[in-house]
């Protein structure tokens, strides 16, 4: 076990792992607001446009758009956002990641925001406050504070999912597994010592988003 | 349903269950019924069509297959995977591994192999109009691509550092990326890229280099300590070169793209330990 540890970079691939879930997430979380707006909007074309977003990318298989973000965008549509292969993979998986995961992130949010009594809603109206201002001063901060469990399975998902990125070739953990199998043959140490590095990371997200949903949640 | 009923079928499973725990336990190898682990992907090596077995890894199996006692129609195909060809032996899942097997000092501990029946060796597949790529050391400034781990990746990224690779999960990603024309070169065992080469879809688009850069001998793959088996693959594989059948699987299933096998080939199989 410590040979194979000494032998290949672990850190190094887990750094890589940390780094597509940390922008993923912050992308993830970004689009999937933006979505969730859309989605508990008054005007019914940007409901709309919101639930497709949703249903297209929650019911798409990550793996499919990971290969297309490569074989199909970058190699046959010729958008590729870097010469040099890692960068554009790396690119990619982020966007691909965050794209996906915004989907999941959105409904978190709607979940949250059906929390909210539909009276507070409807006295922001009446008092007069825009679409635009209940929405920053009522809505979305009691929807985070009510849908930070949920987001944090989101994220903790994101974290795992991180690993498909290894089909186009990112030489994250999942990628540095498949040259420990080839070199080494597989075995039930390599999955023990990998299953291990992703217990290690997504473990303390989970208590942390436990612990933050109790101390945040809304009272009511 | 009475509690005559429900006794009378939980005799009946926990009998099923005894039955086949005998006819899986650990014996001799069923010689007349063997269970061959081959590619299912790898055109001109195994490949699954429907459902027929094509390939030269097939025709290498079958003819083994027939020396040591099953017909072809006998033969139960099972699909081995690169990273679980190991485990499907030592499991007992197959009886032999004839899927582009390379014999390496980490599998001999935990496989024994016989062979080699074929020497293959990383090449480069390339568009057939392309000239600037004549072998490794011309590959400074082009995009390559292999599958994720896989040895030939790690190799040429140690020949020439700073490649630039790109690794898919699987080698038919590769060769899409290879027609499209954005990626310049697919590396991997020169039996694969002529395989590729070879398939009708891509006829006279693609061209194997022919410049090998490293030495993959193709064994058999089958469980440790089993001799006598080895021992009996070994002289199928020779009886296999020496009638000319080998010559004529080679031909039939890798000619077709101007591939003319390495040298060192016909290999002499090494004596089983």
């Amino acid at each position: 076990m410590a040979d194979i540890l000494a032998r290949y970079d672990f850190l190094g691939a887990f750094w890589l792992t940390i780094q597509l879930s940390f922008w993923s997430a912050l992308g993830a979380l970004v689009i999937g607001t933006v979505v969730a707006i859309l989605r508990v909007s008054p005007v019914p074309v940007l409901r709309l446009l919101g639930t497709a977003y949703v249903n297209t990318f929650r019911n798409t298989p990550l793996t499919l758009l990971m290969v297309f973000s490569i074989l199909g965008a970058s190699y046959v549509l010729g958008l590729e956002i870097s010469d040099n292969v890692t960068t554009n993979i790396f690119y990619w998986a982020i966007i691909v990641l965050s794209v996906y995961h915004a989907a999941f992130v959105c409904e978190a949010l709607r979940s949250g925001v059906n929390t909210i009594p539909a009276g507070q809603a409807e006295a922001a109206r009446s008092i007069g406050l825009t679409f635009s201002q209940s929405l920053t001063e009522v809505l979305l901060p009691q929807a985070f504070r009510g849908a930070i469990a949920p987001l944090g399975s989101t994220l903790i998902a994101l974290i795992k999912n991180s690993t498909v990125a290894a089909v186009i070739g990112a030489a994250e953990a999942a990628g540095l597994m498949a040259v420990i199998i080839e070199n080494e043959t597989g075995s039930v140490l390599v999955f023990f010592l990998f299953a291990v590095g992703f217990v290690i990371l997504t473990l303390p997200v989970g208590i942390l988003f436990t612990s933050l949903s109790r101390r945040l949640a809304v009272k009511r | 349903m009475s509690w005559k009923k429900i006794g009378a079928i939980v005799a009946a499973g926990a009998l099923a269950l005894s039955l086949s725990a005998c006819g899986g336990g650990a014996g001799s190898t069923d010689l007349a019924n063997l269970k061959i682990g081959i590619k299912f992907d790898q055109p001109g090596l195994g490949l699954k069509t429907g459902d027929t077995y094509s390939g030269l890894d097939v025709d290498v199996a079958t003819y083994i297959a027939g020396k040591l006692g099953t017909t072809a129609d006998k033969i139960q195909w099972i699909q081995a995977p690169s990273a679980q060809r190991e485990t499907l032996i030592e499991t007992g899942q197959v009886d032999l591994v004839v899927a582009t097997y390379s014999i390496n000092d980490e599998r001999k501990k935990k496989v024994d192999f016989a062979g080699p029946y074929f020497i293959a060796g990383q090449d480069l597949l390339v568009r057939s109009d392309d000239t600037s790529i004549t072998g490794p050391e011309s590959l400074d400034g082009k995009k390559l691509c292999s599958v994720t781990g896989s040895t030939s990746a790690q190799n040429v990224q140690k020949k020439v550092p700073g490649v630039n690779l790109q690794e898919f999960g699987t080698y038919s990603e590769c060769v899409t990326a290879l027609v499209a024309g954005t990626i310049d070169a697919l590396t991997t065992d020169d039996t694969i890229l002529a395989g590729y080469a070879a398939q009708a879809q891509y006829a006279g688009k693609l061209k194997v280099v022919g410049a090998p850069f490293s030495t993959e001998n193709y064994g058999v793959g089958l469980k440790k300590g089993n001799t006598d088996l080895c021992n009996k693959v070994t002289d199928a594989i020779k009886s296999m070169i020496s009638d000319g059948s080998w010559q004529k699987a080679v031909d039939a299933n890798l000619g077709a793209a101007n591939y003319k096998a390495p040298a060192g080939n016909p290999p002499t199989p090494a004596a089983c330990s």
